[in-house]
């Protein structure tokens, strides 16, 4: 029987898209939770109950919702280009799956181990950034046409600051591969060998980037609610901005789990002594997840050439001046080879 | 598996190239150039090159077709127009395409490889690196000064293509952020009694 699912072609076939299964179908309900999350403490902080009347304390809302989104009419606009309407929400929610493919859940735990991990994750997050644009354009409108600019600026301005962060992070692994970067980042100490130490300043960075990245609040310029009622979504209904807000939030996960396996430490224990798992993994995409949505809470949502001034003259000349320090610091062996685990580890 | 896969992104490919001339409509024109790209990247993994393949997805299809896309979306150019004015020239663009055609089959024919080039063609993958190292080792040890020159001559043509459109106008507003940050209420404002009857 194992000989089937390892040798023949179907076989091979039949045990890829078991496992993706596996790693889409309990995204896509921890999905439902999460957004269930997301409003519980946003209505927290706000001093308000949030969703509780449907199940108990509220928890089915998410489904609720989903029933909701596709049982309503798909409306299309008048002179919308369908084909590239209807394709716009796919390629958001596909391309959020598809970087899954490379992250590790635990060590080994991966559908695809590839060497170039790494940037495979930040080519399909700039490939998102079509879903956005081909969805204002195709709906044939100001007010989405208008949104979509803005948010494609927008995340294509701060990829750039998310690339060179990662650069760093690659010069002190000397690998581009998930399962390396963590296991360079284990060690005697627990929490204190993880990037985040070394790399503190940019571990903020990246956490600021990923927010402008997803278009979160305090970037959710796109869909400015009091400016350009929702972006780009305007002309979507039903279905179709039901993937777009799936997709969204997908992307919104994987920046956590990206922000876990680069700076903490992914499945590795914080204490040394405790066993590692797919649960230390798990509670930190939870923790980097709430405060996620503690900064949509309590932050008021900046000015857009404020945003573009922090993409292009803040983030950009410190990134790129913190890879040039992390490239002499390793090469140097400074700081007790903090920033050099490949001499040393894995 | 990997064949299937190679005609797959093949056929994608020429399919992509072939709509993007043919399309009517300027932006799924710079969509299916997407398409051609992303085959391409694809045939690059196909042949175990994963790093020239990445590049290829971020710089050409995160980067460059979406400055493309930008472009086209804004433009409000009348292709139907442009279609007819190209037709007249279709028979000089034909011979200079046959002409170019010709040149290369020549050229080609003609083609003699040397033998060290020939092994080296044979053996593109080095056995023992990663791709990635391999490229960083040849980029950054053997052709280190060609590589310094090729970043030369991009900052040249960036600062070329600032200073060609930089201009600065005097009679617009501008924001002073510093200035603007730098304001704290007390000199901002000032409190004054006005008196009933009396303007400041």
């Amino acid at each position: 029987m194992a000989e089937f699912f390892t040798t023949t072609g179907t076989g091979i076939a039949l045990l890829i898209l078991g496992q993706i299964l596996l790693i889409v179908v309990p995204l896509l309900v921890a999905l439902a939770f999460l957004m269930y999350a997301d409003r519980k403490i946003w209505a927290a902080v706000q001093m308000r109950r949030g969703p509780n009347v449907v199940g108990f304390y509220g928890l089915l809302q998410s489904f609720a919702d989903f029933g909701k989104y596709i049982l309503k009419e798909i409306v299309v606009p008048a002179g919308a280009d369908r084909a590239v309407f209807f394709l716009a929400p796919m390629i958001s929610l596909v391309m959020a799956l598809v970087a899954w493919a490379v992250i590790p859940f635990n060590d080994g735990w991966v559908l695809s181990d590839i060497n170039v991990a790494i940037l495979f994750v930040f080519a399909v997050s700039s490939l998102e950034v079509y879903g956005v644009i081909m969805g204002g354009w195709a709906s044939n409108s100001k007010y989405p046409f208008l949104g979509s600019l803005r948010s494609a600026a927008q995340m294509i301005s701060y990829e750039v600051s998310l690339g060179l962060i990662i650069i760093g992070v690659i010069i002190s692994t000397g690998s581009m591969n998930f399962s390396g970067i963590v296991n360079a980042q284990d060690g005697n100490l627990g929490l204190l060998n993880w990037y985040w130490l070394p790399h503190f300043p940019m571990m903020i960075l990246f956490f600021i980037s990923a927010l402008a990245e997803t278009n979160r609040p305090p970037f959710d310029l796109p869909e400015a609610e009091s400016e350009l009622v929702a972006g780009y979504q305007v002309e979507y209904s039903s279905t179709p901005f039901l993937l777009f807000m799936i997709g969204e939030l997908v992307a919104v996960v994987l920046m956590c789990a990206l922000i876990s396996l680069l700076f903490l430490g992914g499945w590795l224990s914080p204490i040394p002594g405790l066993p590692d798992g797919i649960f230390w993994m798990i509670a930190k995409i939870g923790l980097v997840f709430f405060f996620f949505s503690m900064i949509k809470a309590i932050t008021p949502r900046y000015r857009y050439d404020q945003l573009m001034r922090l993409g292009w003259k803040v983030f950009l000349p410190f990134s790129l001046v913190w890879v040039v320090f992390v490239a002499f610091a390793a090469k140097f062996d400074w700081f007790w080879g903090a920033f050099a685990r490949w001499s040393t580890g894995s | 598996m990997s064949v299937f896969a190679f005609y797959l992104f093949s056929i994608s490919a020429i399919l992509g190239g072939f709509f993007t001339v043919t399309a009517r409509q300027p932006v799924h024109s710079v969509l299916w150039l997407i398409l051609a790209f992303l085959s391409s990247a694809g045939l690059f993994v196909l042949l175990g090159a994963e790093f020239v393949a990445m590049l290829l997805v971020i710089v050409y299809v995160g980067a460059v077709a979406v400055l493309f896309l930008f472009v086209v979306m804004m433009l409000d150019v009348d292709f139907a127009e442009l279609k007819a004015e190209m037709a007249k020239y279709m028979p000089l663009a034909l011979l200079i395409g046959l002409i170019i055609l010709m040149q290369f089959v020549m050229a080609f024919g003609a083609w003699e490889a040397n033998e060290a080039a020939e092994t080296m063609r044979t053996q593109v993958m080095p056995v023992d690196k990663h791709n990635t190292q391999a490229l960083g080792l040849i980029l950054y040890d053997q052709y280190f000064l060609l590589f310094q020159l090729a970043g030369l001559i991009l900052l040249v043509a960036m600062i070329g293509a600032i200073v060609l459109t930089l201009r600065h106008r005097q009679d617009v507003k501008r924001q002073n952020v510093l200035a603007q940050m730098y304001r704290d209420p007390a000199k901002a404002m000032e409190l004054r009694d006005v008196k009933p009857g009396q303007g400041l």
